[in-house]
């Protein structure tokens, strides 16, 4: 009889399998960077990251695919319409109750993902989008022949690169952002909305500059996840991808950009591991023991840790 | 301030002359309070719809939205009284109603009993998953005073590992219960299956029982009471702890017997069931007024006509989108519900 948990170290010591986890945890890290903005410092609950996502993952894969743009158009356009949606959403559903707040901002990623399924014609539907990638992958090449000859065979190496730059640019980009005075607001109207408000400060316009700004960094993980799969379908933006995100953002910690990267190496990690844990299980078994981890993940550590890793308590807009 | 009791009895007494509601009362001539006014609405627009479709598509689509109106409302009558009671926005509460339908596939298939007694069995196996969460999960972080943000993540937790769990033991494979979804019943021109008919009467018993529960019996009212206003019901002398426990029971056990009924209705499941039916349950509760009993139930059966009907304007793939498009536009223009008080809300 086999054991029943044989496990096999050789995946972990392959080079494809750690390029593998980092495009993922680099553009989970980009994605939970705009949780990390409107949950850990304004105080709003937004559950509705995955719809970002999708939002400018589309925007793009269309503007290229249907309506014939480059890529490098295409991108600040999709980026420019992800934002625009997060004002949308937010002009009216901002003056709610934070957890009326979250339910329609998960209503909001439905509807999104709904759409993607539905309107075929510019979607494909549960088909897919294909073929938006063209001049990344030219772009991918070039750089490939910048690296030494040893890793010519790891083509996802680019996109590595790549996306982890952008963890860091958009990282320091935040953390300058939130020591300036704009930053104070949104931390002032996070520990207490009347006192900001009685100081003068548009607490609205400020959450609505939050929920933009995470709505684009969504949009900038959609890139990355887009990339990475060549082909776009509704299946990638579920909302289970959104607590993927605030499982990230609480073990990394709240209140803490620098968190948010460490996090998703940690999470993405152990997500992808689970794929080398030989159990007696079908592949779609083994896909569920992967969410069953994040819920216990997420409960456990709520309850046990919920200033995660590196978040400080006394910055934890947990208990209100 | 009336007493909890008192108030919750009487929601619509203090909404009267408020809102949209109201004022489509007015225009409605006669109309007293929202209720008045939701019938009139629903009135107005099955009279628009039969005059451009004909009253047998109209009527045939009602019909069906009878069928889901009623799991909806027997799964949002829980999600309501659980905000209420413990300011609990489960998310959870749609995989509550997977469990009880795979319960009743566990009982009514593998083990070969008959449906009525699985679906017995379903309902107290959710009660007992409901007051276990209660015990383990809620009642310890309640004590602890935990924010909302933590009890969010953690109903969301919990509804990862029910969903996927499930997931693990039977896997993604649509299953079946034991029952005949074809045969159908014709009265008046309209067709219903003769399994989709057995739904709405168990539906409706269930529903009307439980609003004569709310109402007549001392728990039924006391949880109405502690849904209304915890402080205030603690301090007349209602013993809490068992309120909320029977809550759990009450609110998990009808998740888990809605979860039987879908299955029954639509003919399979699938471990993602009660999460696509969540939002659905969340339209139904904010239509309602959350934290309103009577109005989760008018509001689970008005989104399955809503639903419907809407088939007869858009593609009915869309179906779903509206009750989606439903939740937003309540929430926007009149957040506090059909039924609701406003304060809840901002």
């Amino acid at each position: 009889m086999t054991p029943v948990l044989a496990v096999s170290f050789d995946a972990l010591t392959s080079a494809g399998f750690w390029i593998g986890v980092g495009v993922l945890a680099g553009t989970y890290a980009i994605f939970t960077l705009g949780l990390q903005l409107n949950v850990g410092f304004t105080g709003i609950i937004n559950f509705g990251q995955a719809g970002f996502m999708a939002i400018g993952a589309y925007a793009m894969g269309i503007l290229v695919v249907r309506a014939g743009w480059s890529l490098w158009a295409a991108l600040p356009a999709a980026t420019a319409i992800a934002t625009a949606a997060g004002v949308l959403l937010g002009l009216p559903s901002l003056r709610l109750r934070a957890d009326y707040f979250a339910i329609v901002t998960i209503a909001f990623a439905e509807i999104v993902r709904y759409v993607a399924q539905n309107a075929r014609g510019l979607t494909g539907g549960n088909q897919g989008l294909l073929g938006f990638d063209d001049e990344w992958l030219d772009l991918s090449d070039r750089i490939l022949g910048w690296l030494p000859a040893s890793v010519q065979d790891q083509f996802l190496l680019p996109l590595l690169i790549v996306v982890w730059i952008a963890v860091a640019l958009l990282t320091g980009l935040l953390m300058l952002l939130q020591r300036s005075p704009w930053g104070r607001v949104l931390r002032a109207i996070r520990e207490d909305e009347d006192a900001a408000r009685a100081l003068g400060k548009n607490v609205l316009a400020y959450k609505l500059q939050s929920i933009a700004l995470a709505a684009a960094l969504g949009a900038i993980a959609g890139y990355f996840l887009a990339l990475n799969l060549s082909f776009l379908s509704p299946e990638s933006f579920e909302p289970q991808f959104t607590f993927i995100g605030f499982t990230i953002l609480i073990l990394g910690g709240l209140a803490s950009y620098v968190g948010v990267a460490l996090g998703s190496v940690i999470i993405w990690t152990l997500l992808e591991a689970t794929r080398f844990v030989d159990l007696p299980l079908a592949a779609e078994k083994v896909a569920a023991l992967r969410f069953v981890i994040v819920g216990v993940a997420l409960i456990v550590l709520v309850a046990f840790r919920p200033q995660g890793i590196v978040g400080k308590r006394e910055e934890m807009v947990l208990r209100d | 301030m009336a007493g909890p009791a008192d108030s919750a009895l009487a929601p619509a007494r203090r909404e009267r002359s408020r809102g949209a509601g109201a004022a489509v009362a007015r225009l409605t001539g006669g109309g007293r309070g929202p209720l008045a006014a939701t019938t009139a609405l629903v009135a107005a627009l099955a009279l628009a719809l039969v005059v451009g479709y004909g009253l047998h598509d109209v009527a045939q689509r009602a019909v069906n939205g009878l069928v889901s109106g009623s799991y909806f409302a027997l799964g949002a009558v829980g999600l309501t009284l659980v905000y209420g009671t413990l300011r609990l926005v489960n998310f959870a509460h749609g995989d509550l109603l997977t469990f009880g339908a795979y319960m009743a596939f566990m009982a009514n298939v593998t083990w070969g009993l008959p449906l009525a007694v699985a679906a017995l069995f379903a309902l107290v196996a959710t009660a007992a998953l409901g007051v276990l969460s209660e015990r383990v999960m809620w009642r310890p972080m309640r004590g602890r005073g935990a924010g909302l943000l933590q009890l969010l993540l953690m109903t969301l937790g919990l509804a990862f590992v029910i969903r996927y769990g499930i997931q693990m033991i039977w896997g993604t494979l649509p299953r079946r219960l034991d029952v005949d979804v074809t045969a159908s019943i014709g009265f008046l021109g309209l067709r219903i299956g003769r399994t989709e008919l057995i739904v709405v009467i168990v539906g409706f018993v269930v529903l009307i029982a439980i609003g004569v529960m709310l109402r007549r019996s001392s728990l039924g009212r006391q949880m109405r009471a502690l849904s209304d206003d915890m402080s205030l019901a603690e301090a007349t002398g209602i013993d809490t702890d068992r309120v909320v426990v029977a809550t759990w029971v009450f609110a998990a056990g009808l998740a888990g017997l809605a979860g039987v009924l879908y299955t029954a209705a639509i003919g399979t499941m699938t471990p993602n069931l009660g999460f696509f039916l969540l939002l659905s349950l969340f339209a139904a509760v904010i239509l309602g007024g959350i934290g309103n009993a009577y109005g989760a139930l008018a509001g689970g059966l008005l989104l399955g006509l809503a639903q419907e009907w809407s088939t007869l304007l858009f593609d009915p793939r869309w179906k779903v989108a509206v009750g989606f498009a439903i939740l937003i536009a309540v929430l926007i223009v009149r957040p506090q519900g059909l039924f609701g008080r406003r304060e809840r809300t901002l």
